[in-house]
């Protein structure tokens, strides 16, 4: 009987087993064994290739434009982050009280969400075209120069990243919304009746009671933005000159941007990015728990 | 009670694990078959449906073959990936019509045959146009047609601002037929300058037509022909968009009607018919006079390796049928292609007039993986583009960066 249950237990446990090995594992050890090795466009088809331990991860680090590529990822990552918590939160407060038409608009907020990206960056692309773009035209109606937003090396970055930031805050919106209806009412009477304003309330009640919440947002937002890299491949493709280049661009750039691929450094800037978001998540189970013992 | 649906959850459980297990072996022989009558074909056209003269013309080279043909069309930019995955899991295609300066990474991978090894014959196909699929001493494939660039114009743009398009025949005249059109209010020329494949293939025929040579790229040819470029947008003949313009996105703003000139394709034929407006086409001019050697477009049918000899000999059946100069012109009249067979060429030029001035263009045009360059000429293009953008952009000069693409050129592999 008890050998039979344990035979149960493992037989309940197989299909996630399978899932995580097939979908999980195989595919990262994959993409490891891919970067430690230097793949040509013939080994990669008839296999043999040459275990060389790190040395694509060398070549890629030692590479100007990776360094370039960081100093990207961090900006575009933090930028979008702190854009999107932001106004996702003051969305949510705002939400929080009930007037007419508050669901209707909630909904409408949702929708860069629920839009394609291929539909949305296309639309932001089009918008911010220097020549025929809708932004330039309302900016030369209050006879502001136009603005090379895509073209022009010092504002691709800027625009990618608004386009971001429009895309991740329905996403911030709706888990922050959901995150202040568990703060308990009773909270807020406490505090209405010991005189607090609308600020301090905020402050005090609010911000403090949502840290659990907050927190897992902006873990989630940052390894959605780390590898975002449709808006900007569609946007701008990285450029021009590689000034909107970020890692997860830079990755497909090595991959698949280029008639010869080169498998190894790409694998190899995936792996880097794999591992930022590994150790970002790791801090976050770390933090909790320390506020858990608290 | 509680036993049978504990069994029943469990030969559920297992099944499932079972179908999780077998997922994986199950892909062998959805693309090349061994031995049975049907055959695969990918292509790149996926604008062509099943109704579409292209899989007409499919059908017959496979009944005249005696097997079936299932054809599979992708994106052109997909198709590469595809195909070296495919092979690495065996299920290569049988019959394979890609873009041509694919065809050397290809042959470099093992991927594709050579035609001495699987009997397809290039001889009817113009020397320069097979050029692009030669590297080592083999010729992989057999161009189905060929495309390239020219300088679409607007005729009534050109009227207004007294500009004579017969009269450009060098960058000189081209550059005071641009002077006369932005003083007139309309627009120059737009062009494509993307930092991908496009950028390169819309820069070429400048850079050749400076006498520039890609295994030099920083030569004072070549710094001639970007400051070119550089000082049209700084004149503001052509619009600062063509930094991030792709040839689709370029065409778009020509065919508003603002613009004298486009630099784009074959393929746009069909399009520039619907503009609006009425067009000419004149040769890229190059720098000195003359016609501008332009990189050559469109895609060769080739024979991806079985490892049988049976299945790879019918391939070529059906490869040598679909490139056969009368199947083809079926083919390049559908995709508005030039023929890649001279004789073919000047039939089309009997039924289309206008087609001279593509025709033309075409014999002057040059492979970009040619001269033997193969695979080398990726890890030149990208450089290449690269640079473009920066001096478009004003972030470098053009020595500057030209000097930096020959040394990421000449580093890499």
């Amino acid at each position: 009987m008890q050998l039979r249950r344990q035979l149960v237990g493992w037989a309940f446990l197989l299909p996630l087993l399978a899932y995580l090995l097939l979908s999980y594992a195989y595919p990262l050890l994959t993409n490891l064994d891919l970067s430690l090795r230097d793949n040509t466009i013939r080994t990669f088809v008839h296999g043999g290739a040459p275990f060389v331990g790190f040395a694509n991860y060398a070549a890629v680090f030692a590479d100007p434009a990776f360094g370039t590529a960081v100093l990207h990822t961090v900006v575009f990552t933090l930028v979008s982050l702190v854009f999107q918590y932001a106004a996702g939160l003051a969305l949510a407060v705002f939400f929080t009280r009930s007037f007419p038409l508050s669901a209707t608009l909630r909904a409408l907020f949702l929708v860069p969400w629920l839009l394609p990206l291929i539909v949305s960056a296309s639309t932001w692309a089009w918008m911010l075209n220097s020549e025929a773009g809708v932004v330039n035209a309302v900016l030369a109606a209050f006879g502001v120069d136009k603005v090379d937003w895509l073209t022009s090396p010092n504002w691709s970055l800027v625009s990618v990243t608004v386009a971001n930031i429009w895309i991740g805050i329905p996403f911030n919106l709706v888990v922050l919304h959901s995150g202040l209806r568990n703060i308990p009412a009773e909270v807020y009477e406490a505090s209405a009746l010991d005189g607090a304003n609308g600020w301090q309330t905020f402050w005090r009640i609010t911000f403090p009671m949502l840290r659990p919440v907050s927190g897992i947002t902006l873990l989630l937002g940052l390894v959605y933005t780390l590898k975002v890299f449709d808006i900007i491949w569609i946007m701008t493709r990285g450029g021009p000159s590689g000034a909107s280049t970020t890692l997860a661009v830079k990755s497909y750039e090595l991959g698949f941007g280029n008639m010869l691929p080169r498998f190894g450094p790409s694998a190899a800037v995936g792996n880097v990015l794999i591992l930022v978001a590994m150790v970002a998540g790791i801090c976050y189970v770390r933090v909790q728990r320390h506020q858990e013992e608290a | 009670m509680l036993r049978i649906p504990i069994a029943r959850r469990l030969t559920i459980v297992l099944i499932a694990a079972g179908l999780a297990a077998c997922a994986c072996s199950s892909q062998a022989g959805d693309g090349g078959s061994k031995d049975s009558g049907t055959y695969s074909l990918w292509d790149p056209y996926p604008q062509f449906d099943n109704g579409s003269e292209w899989v007409k013309v499919i059908d017959n080279c496979g009944t005249q073959a005696g097997v079936k043909i299932t054809r599979q069309a992708y994106d052109t930019t997909d198709l590469t990936n595809k195909v070296l995955l495919a092979a690495q899991q065996h299920t290569a295609p049988n019959v394979l019509v890609v873009d041509n300066p694919v065809v050397s990474t290809l042959a470099d991978a093992g991927v594709v045959l050579s035609n001495k090894d699987s009997g397809l014959a290039a001889a009817e196909a113009a020397p320069n146009l097979v050029a692009a699929a030669q590297t080592g001493g083999q010729t992989y494939g057999v161009p189905i047609g060929a495309n390239t660039l020219a300088l679409y114009y607007n005729k009534a743009v050109l009227r207004t601002a007294g500009v004579d398009p017969a009269a450009i025949t060098d960058w000189a005249s081209l550059d005071a037929a641009l002077a006369k059109v932005t003083a007139a209010g309309k627009k120059g020329i737009t062009f494509s300058a993307i930092g991908t494949e496009e950028g390169t293939f819309q820069f070429l025929p400048w850079f050749w037509g400076a006498g520039a040579q890609l295994t030099s790229l920083s030569s004072p040819e070549a710094a001639s022909s970007l400051d070119l470029w550089k000082s049209w947008l700084d004149r503001k003949y052509a619009p600062n968009s063509v930094i991030g313009n792709t040839q689709t996105t370029s065409w778009q703003e020509f065919a508003t009607g603002e613009y004298a000139f486009a630099e784009n394709g074959t393929w746009q034929r069909a399009n520039a018919a619907k503009a609006g407006f009425e067009y000419g086409v004149i040769p890229i001019p190059a720098r000195n006079g003359g016609v501008a050697p332009a990189p050559t477009g469109g895609e060769f049918v080739t024979v991806p390796v079985q490892g049988d000899k049976g299945t790879e000999t019918t391939a070529a059946k059906i490869a040598n049928c679909l490139v056969s100069p009368d199947t083809a012109l079926t083919t390049d009249t559908a995709l508005t292609y030039v023929s890649a067979v001279p004789a073919v060429q000047e039939r089309q030029i009997a039924a289309q007039p206008d087609l001279k001035v593509w025709v033309d263009a075409v014999k002057a045009a040059k492979g970009r993986t040619s001269d033997g360059l193969g695979t080398r000429y990726p890890r030149i293009s990208q450089p290449l583009w690269t640079a473009v953008q920066a001096v478009l952009t004003g972030s470098k000069s053009s020595a500057d960066a030209l000097s930096a693409a020959q040394a990421a050129a000449a580093s890499a592999k």
